[in-house]
């Protein structure tokens, strides 16, 4: 109930938001919830993806203006897929978040958008990057994003263990997910989770109703 | 070295961002508090009590401005000494939250300060109640301070009702772990206070004795 930062000051639509990604064995689980809103006010879209495929086994989660991280993703995807032609094999998990971190930090002045990058890659197998607001790039097991993140990183760091199985990682995610939308006011709606394993990628949506429930629901 | 600015501490307001819980178990309270006492980025106290006792049984756990906090405390445990003459009998906890939220809502405009009370009197056992704002609700348990947002999913999804006291203690002296290490304004120790029917117990966990998570 303190004040805390929240993305409302960003003009436009903004995605205040909550997104994760998360290593379990084997692999990761990127997520995030489905709102989009203008001013914390108007719900302008219940139902958008914010997990983004830049390539066969790389996605990134957006947060901020939305059109900014629409853009920056766009770009990102094309500089990818021809850096894939040049090297003749699928991109590595830190190029991918490395192009972010290029345009993000490059354009730092006009650009107010975050990304997680999640993905498998054959050299170092499943990885989770942040690039933050300013361009910084920095690789963690776990990490949360956008306006819903504040109410959780007390869940996440208590219930985050390294080594989870693929339904233990899932659940966690969904539980923190469900957690934040019920918290923060500008992330709701549908949960969307992406699990990718050097196997392949799987979608699962988990709709308002099949969300968790906790005490007080 | 060129244009030192002045320290802090002689010219930022004194506050205990700070992280505050208190919840109900079967039988009682136990209530919560890190001991960080900043003045705009210096911490002018590191082991501060923010669990002020009301009355033999009822404690509130101060956060918000340092003064503000601390003389609502002082004028209800006042006001409560004579209401408890008055009455014969120890006071409620719903007596000792509403004396709390008739201050702050009276003068809310001027302080700036958030009190959770919680208790046990033989009515109704041990009760939590928030006075955020001037508001005076009962919740099963309430979270408080600048911390708190950092830890409302945790509770949320850990909280039971009905928990032994030791569950309870153990659940806040979690909460209040994971709040201090991403709270810049809290840390320190863990003072605790558990209130049941046989009585009052105060504890202190230090800093090394608190529970550490997997990044740790």
């Amino acid at each position: 109930m303190e004040k805390h930062y929240t993305d409302s000051q960003v003009k436009g639509v903004s995605t205040g938001t909550t997104i994760l990604a998360a290593i379990f064995d084997g692999g990761v689980v990127i997520g995030s919830d489905s709102r989009a809103s203008m001013g914390g006010e108007y719900v302008s879209s219940k139902t958008i993806n914010k997990v983004v495929q830049v390539h066969d086994q790389i996605f990134c989660c957006m947060a901020g203006s939305l059109a900014d991280a629409q853009a920056v993703t766009k770009a990102a995807k094309f500089h990818l897929s021809f850096h894939s032609v040049q090297m003749e094999h699928p991109p590595l998990v830190i190029a991918a978040a490395s192009v972010l971190k290029e345009l993000c930090y490059k354009n730092k002045e006009e650009l107010q958008a975050g990304f997680i990058t999640a993905g498998w890659d054959k050299k170092k197998g499943p990885q989770v990057y942040v690039v933050s607001l300013g361009g910084m790039l920095i690789s963690q097991p776990v990490t949360i994003g956008g306006s819903g993140s504040t109410y959780i990183y007390g869940y996440v760091d208590a219930k985050y263990k390294p080594n989870m199985t693929r339904e233990e990682c899932m659940q966690f995610a969904t539980n923190a997910l469900a957690l934040a939308m019920g918290r923060d006011n500008v992330s709701g709606g549908v949960a969307h989770l992406v699990v990718i394993t050097g196997k392949g990628v799987e979608h699962v949506v988990v709709p308002g109703d099949k969300l968790p429930r906790f005490h007080d629901e | 070295m060129l244009g030192e600015a002045e320290p802090q501490w002689l010219t930022e307001e004194v506050k205990t961002g700070t992280t505050i819980i208190a919840i109900e178990f079967n039988g009682g309270v136990v209530l919560g508090s890190d001991s960080r006492v900043s003045a705009g980025q210096s911490v002018v106290n590191r082991v501060m009590n923010k669990l002020s006792p009301l009355h033999d049984k009822i404690y509130c756990a101060l956060s918000g401005s340092a003064a503000d906090a601390q003389t609502i405390a002082e004028m209800v445990n006042y006001q409560l000494d004579v209401h408890s003459m008055e009455i014969g009998e120890d006071p409620q906890v719903r007596s000792a939250a509403t004396l709390v939220k008739n201050i702050s809502y009276k003068y809310k405009e001027e302080l700036s300060a958030h009190l959770i009370v919680a208790g046990w009197d033989r009515r109704e056992g041990g009760q939590v109640f928030a006075t955020l704002k001037g508001l005076l609700t009962r919740q099963p348990f309430a979270v408080g301070g600048s911390g708190s947002s950092y830890v409302y999913g945790f509770v949320d999804a850990e909280y039971r009702k009905g928990m032994t006291k030791k569950d309870c203690q153990q659940f806040v002296v979690n909460t209040l772990s994971l709040a201090m290490n991403r709270d810049g304004s809290s840390g320190g120790v863990a003072y605790l206070v558990t209130i049941d029917e046989h009585g009052t117990e105060e504890d202190v966990i230090l800093g090394n004795d608190l529970p550490t998570f997997f990044d740790q």
